[in-house]
């Protein structure tokens, strides 16, 4: 098998570790903020569920959580299972929606009170707080966390393999399969690699762009 | 006529009741000191005053509306609680600074916020903002800090970060302006450049209440002083009653701690 061909089958695995990347990460971004403000909020049955929520899901292995999406509803409920696809995606975002809420709700919570209680002597609304005064400094501090976790989804999308999707650790097991070669594996290492450092180019270009202001 | 008129406030939390039964009132234009010593509740005063804080009981008026009543069942509309809020300015001891915004960002954000709320906004929009961040530049002129306009609080001293703060309030144009020992976070020899901006304010007239640990600068500037103990204004009166024959034992005690 040429270099050219594992390429190109690589590539093809690589194609599905991205859609999940992207999936997930447009899905769980705004999902995350939702699931924050339920921790944060001022209706305890709400905040106690989120709460609860978060712990199960933060404190059990994203492998499992994607086997019990793919094969739960089939074999608790009786119903269609999700295509594997969707059965992984749908495990990724609420996974991550919740490492996400986290990171959001602690740099939500490092503001210091002061700056709120400037805003409102000052005659702001309270969104006009929110979105004038304390998003850019929760941006700012959650800068630095979600870069490792956006990182870290790189790396756990070759988890989707345990239901046989086909992502790019999937599609060089193959190769091993079909042709016995096993240096494709160890290959794939470089996708990552490359994926993951313009990841963390971005992100530092972000955090200079940040840099005018402290705190 | 009073400006600012209390009447029968108490705040507690928990079961520690933190200020009991305070009432005075200050005229316009007078400038009036708020010391005692550490928890009496001058800092809590200040901010029920100025809506940080909700009281127990107790009525606050100022310039004769009633912003705040107790025994009000109905919560006011948000429009209606800003409003009421733009009343009474207040400069935090630790300045609380907006720190993505230059100096003169952080002295106009809330103007250009409110003036959106204008009708003419739509209209003369460049006007408006041109007008506030004239303003803006006037106030940093008054502060001493024209050349900091562009300046982010990071790059400020401790001293001038609060001057912006105090420039801040004055372009809502506050009534009554309330200071939380607005020196204390400042290194001793930064402090004489805030009294000094507090000084030329007071002979503008404007209403000041001030809670302050400076004895000195308290007498000078105030024409009123309130010494509060435990939750209580133990004593009042002008500067010289206070610091020159003060007859409440409590305060005496209290004025000797600054004379070693
Ligand atoms: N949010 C709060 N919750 C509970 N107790 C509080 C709270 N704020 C203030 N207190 C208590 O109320 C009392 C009065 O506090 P306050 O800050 O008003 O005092 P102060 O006169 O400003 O003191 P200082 O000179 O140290 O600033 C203190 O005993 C304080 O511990
Ligand atoms: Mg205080």
């Amino acid at each position: 098998m040429s270099f050219a061909a594992v390429n190109l089958q690589l590539l093809d695995g690589f194609k599905t570790t991205c859609m999940l990347f992207f999936v997930t990460l447009i899905a769980a971004i705004p999902l995350g903020l939702v699931v924050a403000f339920f921790s944060m909020s001022k209706f305890k049955p709400l905040q106690l569920l989120s709460r609860f929520f978060v712990w199960v899901i933060r404190g059990t292995p994203l492998m499992l959580q994607v086997m019990v999406v793919f094969y739960g509803p089939g074999l608790m409920f009786g119903m269609k299972s999700f295509p594997r696809e969707e059965a992984v995606c749908i495990a990724f975002i609420i996974n991550y929606a919740v490492y996400f809420s986290e990171i959001y709700r602690g740099g939500i919570e490092s503001i210091p009170r002061g700056q709120y209680e400037a805003g409102q002597v000052l005659g702001m609304k309270k969104s006009q707080v929110f979105f004038k005064v304390v998003l850019l400094q929760v941006i700012k501090r959650i800068v630095p966390p979600m870069s490792n976790e956006i990182i870290t989804l790189v790396k756990d999308t070759s988890l989707a393999r345990v239901i046989a999707v086909g992502e790019l650790v999937k599609a060089a097991q193959d190769i091993i399969n079909t042709r016995g070669l096993i240096w494709p594996l160890f290959y794939t290492a470089v996708f990552y690699l490359i994926f993951c450092g313009g990841l963390t180019l971005i992100f530092s270009r972000i955090e200079k762009k940040l840099d005018y202001f402290r705190g | 006529m009073a400006i600012l008129e209390v009447n029968g406030l108490r705040k507690s939390f928990g079961n520690v009741e933190v200020l009991k039964d305070i009432s005075f009132s200050l005229e316009k234009g007078k400038v009036l000191s708020l010391i005692g010593s550490s928890g009496s509740g001058k800092t809590t005063l200040l901010r029920c005053i100025t809506s940080l804080e909700k009281a127990d009981a107790g009525t606050i008026i100022v310039n004769g509306e009633t912003v705040f009543d107790a025994s009000q069942k109905k919560a006011d509309s948000s429009k209606e609680r800003r409003r009421k809020q733009l009343a009474v300015g207040l400069v935090f001891q630790s300045f609380n600074l907006f720190p993505q915004y230059t100096a003169l960002k952080n002295i106009t954000l809330a103007a250009e916020l409110a003036a959106k709320d204008n009708p003419q906004f739509k209209f003369s929009k460049k006007e408006i903002l041109r007008d506030i961040e004239e303003k803006g530049r006037a106030l940093l002129a008054q502060v001493g800090l024209s050349d900091k306009a562009d300046s982010y609080p990071w790059q400020l001293s401790g001293g001038q970060q609060q001057r912006v703060s105090i420039a801040r309030a004055l372009c809502m144009d506050p009534k009554i302006l309330f200071f939380d020992e607005p020196t204390s976070a400042l290194d001793p020899e930064l402090t004489g450049e805030i009294l000094k901006v507090i000084q030329q304010l007071a002979q503008k007239h404007m209403t000041m209440v001030i809670v302050t640990h400076e004895m000195s600068f308290a007498r000078q500037v105030s024409d009123e002083v309130i010494f509060m103990d435990a939750g209580v204004i133990a004593a009042e009166g002008r500067p010289e009653e206070i610091f020159d024959s003060p007859e409440n034992s409590r305060l005496r005690e209290f004025l000797n701690k600054f004379t070693d």
